[in-house]
């Protein structure tokens, strides 16, 4: 019986996986780098979706350039290596973008989101990459009384991909959070995904998807 | 209902819901967060067991193995030189044949330090009489976890349960953990028919002349080899309580019809799950999950392989100076015997190095070679070594 059992088991995965849309989150140790990749993963397995995330491995420590991973699919999928070309940056600092590296690998296309208070014409001069910025952390200050930018990039990020809805990152939010905390972040998703134009990163017609 | 967890979360819960009585451990990385997962359901009172700090993993295993010994189910997990640090106590919680449980949260050996995941660590052990579990997910932990007691406990033999650092430790996925019922049913209160007990007192661990010992090896060698019934048993009755099975001591997968098998264990198992229909030009592979390290399954593997023209071993570990560890025990359970496959040995993704999922056309490529390959580290560059060591 175990044997079919273990049979049935994997040959949920004999079929091609699909796309595995993979994003690589950029941070500062101490900033929930990888909390934020755990939060939008349980919002795409909210989502009836697959998900995995995880940080990327090593002694992290409070200020230094880190990097959290998520993988998305439709499917059940079981890879374990590393994400080397994500189809979507999150950037949670806006000085990371002078960290070499930290564009490296995004799929040709690919979306990139960054915690500023500069215009996105302006960080497309400084950096010559085109990006969507929107101020987290004022934002978060205002309605959390923090400076935390993950609820309020990842309301943005969804909002433009349109990948997981809004109602499942705040199911997501709703294992770590509770009561006025909760109240407050399901706030801040509603007013950060007003700050970007819905859907122009769906998966659809996305070349990251390919 | 499944739900996100962590991989360290996840299996602190299993354990949890195991009812160990004591856990000691001492914390390294990658296995943190097992422990402090587990110290943290204590402190929430939704765990009662005696949680002992110590001060390093000689004594973790020393605290395990006098509270196993004295009946109690008992708990604790390391990783890398904590592996190494406890070897002398891992020998003799075997030895004594006392059943416990612990977790190897697999990571490379220094030196060079290496924070990252191999199975150096376990395989350094694997001659200590342990059982060795290979976990290729997080759920596979979970429910390996909870096999583990009972195999314990009816064979009197320690189970290690290996899951690769970080790679599945600290990975969030989609876990269904089993509910406290289940496990109850499956793991009822055990009572260790040689628990110390001052009422009625015995003697363990006492000298064992030349005229006993190769007799208490003997002993000792064919309980495992024994054990084998057991842990089949434990994945089957597991499978009827949870509708899941770990694959016993091998599982295979992939095209049964291929000439071409692809043997390795631990998490590198998914990579080459979905590398295998990422990349169906690549011809099809059998993939087999080597389980059950200890006891090694030789009539399972012999089986799973009757029909293959080559077998590609791949593991995360080596024996410098010999080449592949399991390799060479492959090698040797086919001695002997008529069609035998060309064994290909390879080490991959040491100290932490990305097993992508390209391993698996660039492996089923290696393996037309004229004749087989006995050992390579088969992701090594060697543009960055001198001349000389190449």
């Amino acid at each position: 019986m175990a044997v079919q059992c273990y049979i049935e088991q994997v040959s949920n995965y004999r079929r091609r996986v699909g796309p595995v849309i993979e994003i690589r989150i950029h941070g500062r140790g101490g900033q929930g780098n990888v909390a934020a990749a755990y939060i939008l993963a349980s919002a795409a397995f909210e989502d009836s979706r697959f998900s995995q995330a995880f940080p990327s491995f090593g002694a992290e420590r409070r200020g230094a350039p880190v990097t959290a991973f998520v993988r998305i699919a439709d499917k059940p999928f079981s890879r374990r290596c590393q994400v080397i070309h994500p189809g979507y940056l999150i950037i949670q600092d806006e000085a990371l973008l002078h960290v070499p590296g930290v564009t490296d690998g995004l799929l040709p296309g690919g979306g990139i989101l960054v915690n500023s208070t500069r215009s996105s014409a302006e960080l497309k001069e400084m950096t010559g990459l085109d990006m969507i910025a929107i101020p987290a952390n004022a934002l978060a200050k205002k309605i959390l009384g923090r400076p935390v930018p993950n609820t309020a990039l990842l309301a943005a990020f969804l909002t433009l991909t349109g990948m997981v809805s809004l109602d499942a990152l705040v199911k997501g939010l709703g294992q770590r959070f509770k009561g006025e905390v909760l109240e407050r972040n399901t706030r801040l998703v509603n007013e950060a995904a007003k700050m970007v134009p819905v859907g122009i990163w769906k998966e659809a017609n996305h070349a990251a998807n390919a | 209902m499944p739900q996100m967890l962590e991989g360290s979360m996840a299996l602190a819960r299993a354990i949890a819901l195991c009812r160990p009585q004591v856990v000691a451990a001492y914390p390294i990385t990658p296995q943190t967060h097992i422990v402090e997962n587990i110290s943290k359901l204590v402190a929430d009172g939704k765990l009662h067991c005696e949680l002992v700090s110590v001060e390093s993993e000689f004594s973790a295993a020393s605290v395990a193995l006098g509270a196993a010994a004295a009946g109690s189910r008992a708990y604790t997990a390391s990783s890398s030189q904590g592996i190494l640090l406890m070897s002398e106590v891992l020998y003799n919680i075997a030895g004594l044949r006392v059943p416990l449980v612990m977790t190897c949260a697999n990571r490379a050996v220094g030196a060079p330090l290496s924070i990252w995941n191999d199975q150096q660590d376990s395989m350094a052990v694997r001659d200590a009489g342990w059982i060795q579990i290979y976990c290729a997910d997080n759920q596979e932990a979970v429910d390996a976890t909870i096999q583990a007691y009972r195999i314990a406990e009816r064979t009197e033999l320690p189970v290690m349960i290996c899951v690769d650092g970080f790679v599945l430790t600290h990975t969030m996925e989609q876990i269904e953990m089993p509910s406290q019922e289940q496990v109850d049913g499956f793991l009822p209160p055990y009572c260790f028919a040689r628990a110390l007990n001052s009422a009625k007192p015995i003697s363990i661990g006492t000298l064992v002349s030349p005229d006993f010992f190769s007799e208490v090896r003997h002993s000792h060698h064919q309980a495992l080899l024994n054990a084998k019934a057991e842990i089949v048993s434990a994945d089957e009755d597991w499978a009827k309580v949870s509708g899941r099975a770990g694959g016993g001591l091998l599982g295979v997968e992939g095209d049964p019809g291929a000439k071409v098998g692809l043997l390795s264990l631990g998490s590198v198992i998914g990579t080459l799950r979905d590398a295998l229909n990422e990349y169906p030009e690549a011809g099809p592979a059998k993939l087999i999950k080597l389980r059950t390290f200890r006891p090694f399954p030789t009539e399972a593997l012999l089986e799973t392989c009757a029909g293959l023209t080559d077998l590609i071993v791949l593991e995360r570990a080596l024996s410098p100076g010999s080449g592949g560890i399991i390799g060479t025990e492959v090698r040797a359970a086919f001695a002997g015997v008529a069609d035998a496959p060309r064994i290909h040995n390879f080490a991959v993704g040491l100290g932490g190095r990305d097993i992508p999922l390209n391993i698996f056309p660039r492996l089923m490529e290696a393996a037309k070679t004229a004749s087989p390959i006995p050992f390579a580290i088969f992701d090594v560059n060697l543009e960055k070594l001198p001349e000389s060591e190449r």
